[in-house]
């Protein structure tokens, strides 16, 4: 009978509730459980209290790290999680998502002494949770008002580090979020393991819990506000527009069933109620070399994925994601291959079958160049991780300099505007870590102050 | 293999390993299990008089400070002396050397400073066979209160005249435990040795709180919303353990008397080091109560294993080696200079030596050196203090090395290979000087 009916894409096999309901909850627990107090303490204890440190200085936000590990030393958890926050109000976020390794911990006297860095990042994070779980007032109080209206473009980190601080030096703030929901990339774009139990919103609470700060949600820029009235309307605006466009394969085929953007698969598996309902194919490969490429590749192997392959097309040392992320996903029995890049999406009846590849390396000049040699993956599904783009739209033909699509800024985060601040994502250079886009929104939260105060 | 056995006053020991008049000698179970674990003897938990015995708190009788992994490194007790009958005591202590004859069996005792309580106690503790007394003049809490323990153990005449009585009414070895809550522990040693007492063992605890509970604003251990002074011991207090032996092993009045030391033995090493400051025994009971009696092994093979290295072959080998070396800080050679060094290759550049020299001492440590992190001494500034090594975290990174010529930076001055010290320096109003 079923040879009867067999269409070629019954050959496709993309289905939901490939496991059971443990399972699903298993998989998606909290993939590094926090210390207990006990451990915080013995792991603080490794901590050298170093002069200057040099943690402290690769910190993106420069948390004076040695000092609220010592409160943790000392009994005083909330009190260290206040200096992490003085510094980075998204210091819980950044505990999870943080690439500490090559951050704070790689610059950790004890990385060069024995290999063994102090575990800042989940110290951070026993700090930053015990502040929640105690449900502390707010740690810091608004300045006197200053009477002046400040627009955030953005609820994401970049955005909402931007409006707390300015809320704090006493300004009043309006955020505009296009999407439903506050957080951004906390929000819609990091995988589900590394931020359980609906802690981006919780964080968005706590930071809104200093006042003054309202968020306006499905507001896009361009769409529903234009830069030009807010410019008009308040004493300055800070760009927080994230990178909300995704590169594509540029191959025929690419709107097939089963060829989809990480990043969308990524953000519908962070609001999903119920994991058992998404449907994740048998067989998944995933293109590209980036943070996006392998949480889309653990969260499918993690929904029931038979095999994973992420291909990139480059070497692992030019690989984005960071070294212990790609350890992870390897050791959830993901495959990486490198020197591969897409050369025809193999698609029957409107469905993906599987991708062809092409071998590529470096010539005499160091470009990246194919070799001609094919390979073929089957596949049920493709995730294009191959990049996010800036949506430069909203702000085309106006006064914000651009380079090469992203928003050009100066000290201060200053763009070429002089009411209008960015930072995140969104402006040239940007490292795409959530915590330099804290930081971003920190530094011009300061300048917008100093200008509106001068 | 290095022999281990001690002959303390005539008290023949497997090892030198004794355990303390405490808890884990308070009854035949645990000595027994003491002896088993290869312990060299024990101080009998301290007897009192007879008639009904004291009692003790119903609550908790421990306090403790811990390291950050919960490793104990000080504890306080407000337990008293034994609590059990006196004939229950006095006949388990004869059944337990009866069956143990190589083991030292020393019994611990504190009776009203009477002459008549002495008299009538010493003569049944004799009677069960054990090798020796000790007289209980340290407790400093409940006890000290009725007059006992560290209340005589204060008054240095008290001591001479208890020991003169045990020394009369008994045959065997006395031994004199000294209460480290004095100012000069000299005087209390001389006590014992004008009395008569065989030898001192030191010391008891040290009066102590160790730590305020912040909610109810009571010390710790807290009964019903009390606390009350406690005695402490553990690693914590070997250092003032190992100066007080020292004061006695090199006071001219006190000199050869024999010592039993205690005071945070945890590992052979503690051990090796009283015995090297003249000690014939050490007394061990934090250790025990922290580890359990298995510890021993750990002692003895440990002791072992390090004089066999070291080509001692008997505990006297080495005892009491380093008594000549503790002086007066005014005998300390101020020709001898040294300069720290640091090993740039083991410098982990935590920064902690330029932090401490920079805030606290003598700014003699780089931060930066041409504008890269690096930590080096400036010998010009540095005086040889020795902070910086001991703060340092990684072993061997920073030494003291000793200038043999030249001239010192920080003076200018050569460097004099003589002897030369406080007594005849000329800034020292008292100088002596040099004959004509």
């Amino acid at each position: 009978m079923r040879g009867v009916l067999m269409t070629l894409s019954e050959t496709s096999d993309v289905k939901a509730n490939r496991l059971s309901s443990a399972d699903y909850a298993d998989n998606f627990s909290d993939i590094h459980p926090p210390l207990t107090p006990h451990e915080a303490l013995v792991e603080a204890d490794r901590c050298y209290f170093c002069y200057d440190a040099p943690c402290m200085t690769a910190c993106p936000t420069s948390i004076d790290i040695p000092m609220f590990i010592r409160k943790i030393q000392a009994a005083n958890p909330v009190g260290s999680a206040k200096t992490i926050f003085e510094e980075n109000i998204m210091g819980g976020m950044c505990a999870r998502v943080c690439p500490t390794e090559t951050l704070c911990e790689e610059a950790c006297v004890r990385e060069i002494a024995e290999g063994k860095p102090v575990k800042i990042g989940l110290l951070q994070r026993y700090a930053t949770d015990t502040f929640m779980e105690r449900e502390q007032p707010h740690p810091f109080a608004r300045a006197a008002s200053t009477g002046k209206k400040v627009a955030v473009i953005g609820a994401g980190p970049a955005g909402l580090s931007c409006a707390h601080r300015l809320a704090s030096l006493g300004h009043d703030v309006v955020v505009y979020e296009a999407r439903e929901k506050a957080g951004g990339l906390n929000e819609y774009g990091i995988a589900s393991y590394k931020t359980t139990n609906d802690f981006a919103q919780d964080e968005v609470d706590f930071i809104l819990q200093i006042g003054g700060i309202s968020i306006e949600n499905g507001k896009a820029l361009g769409r529903d506000v234009t830069l030009d009235q807010l410019t008009a309307d308040f004493d300055a605006v800070f760009l927080g527009l994230g990178l909300p466009g995704v590169n594509a394969l540029g191959l025929e085929g690419e709107d097939a069933a089963g060829v989809v953007d990480a990043v969308d698969f990524i953000g519908v598996l962070r609001q999903a109620e119920d994991l058992s309902q998404l449907e994740i194919g048998r067989r998944v490969v995933v293109i590209g070399g980036g943070m996006t490429a392998i949480d889309a590749a653990m969260q499918s192997k993690l929904l029931g994925a038979e095999d994973v392959t992420v291909v990139y097309r480059r070497g692992q040392e030019y690989m984005n994601a960071s070294l212990y992320e790609q350890e992870l996903a390897q050791t959830h029995g993901v495959v990486i291959r490198h020197w591969l890049m897409p050369s025809s999406l193999n698609v029957s009846g409107g469905v993906l079958t599987g991708i062809t590849l092409e071998k590529t390396e470096l010539d005499t000049g160091g470009k990246l160049v194919g070799t001609g040699e094919l390979v073929t993956l089957d596949a049920d599904q493709v995730f294009k991780a191959i990049g996010q783009t800036p949506d430069a739209g909203p702000l085309a033909g106006g006064s914000i300099e651009l380079e090469k699509g992203r928003i050009r800024v100066g000290d201060g985060r200053r763009t070429s505007h002089p009411k209008v601040w960015a930072g995140g994502d969104c402006i040239a250079g940007g490292e795409d870590l959530t915590v330099v886009s804290v930081e971003d929104g920190k530094t011009a939260a300061e300048s917008i102050h100093k200008a509106l105060m001068a | 293999m290095a022999d281990l056995s001690t002959n303390f006053l005539g008290i023949k020991s497997p090892n030198p390993f004794w355990l303390a008049s405490a808890p884990p000698t308070d009854k035949a179970y645990n000595v027994e299990r003491a002896f088993e674990a290869g312990w060299g003897g024990v101080v009998w938990k301290t007897l009192g008089e007879a008639g009904p015995p004291v009692v003790n708190v119903n609550g908790p009788r421990y306090g403790a400070i811990w390291g950050p992994d919960r490793r104990l490194l000080g504890l306080n007790n407000i337990e008293l002396i034994t609590d059990r009958d006196l004939e229950i005591n006095l006949r388990e202590i004869a059944e337990v050397k009866k069956r143990w004859p190589d083991r030292a069996m020393i019994v611990s005792i504190m009776v009203p400073c009477e002459e008549a309580s002495w008299k009538a106690i010493l003569p049944r503790v004799e009677d069960t066979g054990a090798d020796g007394i000790e007289l209980n003049f340290g407790c400093p809490h409940g006890m000290s209160e009725r007059g006992m323990g560290a209340a005589v153990g204060q008054v240095p005449e008290y001591i001479q005249m208890v020991a003169e009585w045990c020394k009369q009414y008994c045959r065997l070895p006395v031994i004199v435990k000294l209460t480290p809550n004095i100012t000069d522990v000299r005087y209390p040693a001389r006590a014992a040795k004008a009395g008569g007492a065989d030898a001192v063992s030191l010391i008891n605890t040290i009066s102590s709180i160790v730590s305020v509970d912040l909610d109810s604003f009571a010390p710790m251990p807290t009964i019903d919303g009390k606390g009350s002074h406690g005695g402490y011991c553990g690693p914590a207090v070997k250092p003032i353990a190992l100066n007080m032996v020292a004061e006695i092993a090199r006071d001219p009045e006190t000199r050869g008397l024999p010592i039993s030391g205690i005071g945070g033995v945890q590992t052979w090493r503690d051990a090796a080091e009283f015995i090297a400051l003249g000690c014939g025994t050490v007394q061990v009971c934090t250790a025990a109560m922290t580890y359990g009696f298995k510890i021993v092994e750990e002692m003895t093979q440990g002791l072992s294993d390090w004089m066999d290295e070291k080509g001692y072959a008997t505990i006297a080998d080495f005892q009491g080696r380093a008594v000549p070396n503790v002086t007066d800080w005014q005998y300390l050679n101020l020709n001898y200079i040294t300069k720290a060094r640091i090993d740039q290759d083991l410098c982990i550049k935590c920064g902690r030596c330029h932090i401490a020299c920079e805030d606290t001492s003598h700014q003699a440590i780089t931060s930066m050196v041409d504008g890269v992190r690096h930590f080096e001494v400036m010998d010009d500034e540095c005086v040889g203090c020795n902070l910086c090594v001991n703060v340092c975290p990684v072993d061997d990174c920073i030494t003291m090395v000793e200038m043999t010529e030249g001239s010192d930076p920080r003076t200018g001055r050569p460097i004099d290979p003589d002897y030369a010290n406080w007594t005849t320096h000329p800034n020292n109003p008292m100088a002596k000087q040099a004959a004509e």
